[in-house]
């Protein structure tokens, strides 16, 4: 009753739009644009190259972002409950996600899981974005694919020179849990008001999975789901897979 | 189960109330419910799901075809699971009993959660052969789904979050504790093993319950009880990548052993003289065999036929029988 009330008392003394009060909330929207190596990321048609300089198609480019933490400079960090997206490429709605009742001020640091935590992977019958419908759920080995990569490349040496990355696994020694995180220009932080819903704007970089600490070439590894070689993808992916391009506030 | 007889037919007998209790000879479980409110309506409509054929691709097989209640919810004679299209499994079926305790299921432990366990048999090509999506939409479109839902959910809405927890408020209650081996412990109405069960059940603790723990059967671990030197499944390391786990495979219950013929994960032993008589003289010395079995477990004739005798005290006629679980 006492915290009711305490509630009650704070959203009455509302000030002006503008002004930033611990209490007010509001939303921010976060876009993935979906590239490969600087252009842009075209499903099935597009032809690019790794960094061993074979080439390769991709006809699904799936991943979660889960777990969207914010810090402020003062250091206090805003864990935006139940975050969990998945983007799809084929999808163009769910490369841009709005996130609701988002403690208003200015945030300076972004921070987020390339996956789903340990706990949901194994965890209960879920919904939403972690619906086992949507693919992305392992039904013999517990657990989420955390990006799944497929395609073709002429090098590899799969039936029909097909690609499949899919990466997951949250066991030592493969755990693939990795997090992205970035700071945020000062001079213009993710500034969260209550008349204004910035936008911001990552590249996504699907080329990022073959290269940057093990350059892969797909004669040698063209299939993983989950394990060793998973390991190594996700290494190369957890540096190179998101870049935050510019805020719209 | 109902509170009153049913011989007239107007008379809507008093449901039973569905309950899941914690025997008091079992511990804690690792499943609660918490987030998954058991209710009657929600366990009707995990059961009707549960035995429903039309979910599986050519409408022929329903999870109760492979885990039949008489056979202690395994399938009867068949060395390993039977599909649709009539295609046969990798490994026998296991049988789903006190499941709310167990912390990974499947032979090799590969499914961490008792809601998405039926997954596996769902999605399998030799098993149902489909998809959430397909029985999504099929529920959706078939009376009386919508109308169970409402009744279990409060909404008609149907996805497979509210699929997989209806089926789980069925199967999680599935508990088999009322063995002569349970009123003995539980000293009930002055239950006593007979002299020769007695017998088996001090051999069986000598000699099987490091692996077998009471009060489940199993000590849920994964191992290589030497049956081939080199194994044709590769079992737990499928799941975990480890060549130390090569041919382990999860430690069975025993209870209702009786009914649950045949044995081991690929159903190669049709009865229990010959998995005693595989203990006795049958261990191969495969690369991961359990150091316990590296010399056999001596077992004479007598003895067999003690532990025999004791083993059958874990057969629950009461859950076996239970309409509560039936089909019809």
């Amino acid at each position: 009753m006492a915290l009711l009330c305490l509630v009650t008392l704070f959203s009455s003394c509302k000030k002006s739009d503008d002004e930033i009060t611990a209490d007010t909330k509001s939303t921010f929207i976060m876009e993935f644009e979906n590239q490969v190596n600087g252009s842009p990321l075209v499903l099935n048609t597009n032809t690019y190259k790794n960094a061993k300089g074979e080439d390769f198609k991709i006809n699904i480019f799936k991943y979660y972002v889960s777990n969207i933490k914010l810090s402020k400079a003062d250091g206090t960090v805003f864990l935006i409950p139940e975050s969990y997206f998945l983007i799809d490429a084929s999808k163009s709605e769910s490369t841009i996600i709005t996130l609701k009742d988002v403690p208003t001020g200015d945030y300076t640091k972004i921070e987020y899981t390339i996956g789903v935590d340990y706990a949901r992977n194994f965890a209960g019958a879920q919904t939403g974005a972690l619906d086992p419908m949507n693919g992305m759920f392992w039904t013999w080995n517990s657990g989420y694919i955390f990006v799944k990569f497929e395609g073709t490349s002429p090098q590899s040496t799969a039936t029909n020179n097909t690609l499949t990355f899919h990466i997951g696994g949250v066991l030592d020694p493969n755990n693939t849990i990795r997090t992205f995180s970035t700071d945020i220009n000062v001079a213009n932080p993710l500034r969260i008001r209550t008349d204004k819903k910035p936008d911001m704007h990552f590249i996504v970089n699907a080329g990022a999975l073959f290269t940057g600490k093990t350059d892969i070439s797909f004669a040698k590894l063209n299939f993983t789901m989950g394990g060793e070689n998973s390991v190594i993808v996700a290494d190369n992916y957890a540096n190179g897979l998101f870049r935050l391009d510019h805020i719209h506030n | 189960m109902y509170a009153c007889s049913k011989n007239e037919d107007e008379i809507t007998p008093e449901e039973t109330k569905i309950v899941f209790l914690v025997p008091s000879n079992f511990p804690a479980p690792t499943y609660n419910f918490e987030d998954n409110k058991l209710t009657n309506a929600g366990f009707a409509l995990g059961k009707k799901l549960f035995y429903e054929a039309r979910l599986s691709a050519d409408k022929s097989v329903s999870c109760g075809s492979c885990h039949q209640q008489f056979a202690g919810f395994t399938q009867l004679d068949h060395r390993v699971s039977h599909g649709v299209n009539n295609c046969q499994g990798k490994r026998n079926t296991p049988p789903l009993v006190n499941l709310a305790w167990q912390k990974a299921f499947f032979w090799d432990g590969g499914v961490k959660n008792i809601e998405t366990s039926p997954l596996n048999a769902i999605t399998d090509v030799c098993e149902m052969g489909t998809d959430l999506e397909t029985i999504v939409a099929l529920l959706k479109n078939t009376t009386p789904y919508p109308d169970l839902f409402k009744k279990a959910f409060g909404s008609p809405e149907i996805n497979s979050q509210r699929v997989l927890k209806s089926i789980t408020q069925f199967t999680a209650v599935l508990v088999s504790c009322n063995s002569k081996y349970d009123k003995v412990m539980r000293k009930e109405n002055g239950t006593t093993f007979s002299s020769t069960e007695l017998a088996g059940y001090n051999l069986f603790r000598e000699k099987c319950s490091s692996c077998h723990a009471e009060p489940f059967f199993t000590d849920f671990s994964y191992r290589s009880n030497g049956l081939d030197i080199t194994s044709a499944d590769e079992g737990r390391s499928h799941i975990t990548g480890v060549n130390t786990d090569f041919g382990k495979f999860r430690v069975p219950t025993l209870r209702n052993i009786e009914y649950t013929s045949p044995y081991m994960h690929d159903g190669r032993f049709y009865s229990l003289d010959e998995v005693l008589e595989h203990y006795n003289s049958g261990i191969k010395a495969s690369s991961n065999l359990d150091p316990q079995l590296k010399n056999g477990i001596a077992l004479s004739t007598g003895e067999r036929e003690q532990i025999k005798a004791f083993l059958k005290t874990l057969t629950d006629n009461e859950f076996i029988k239970n309409t509560l679980y039936s089909e019809t």
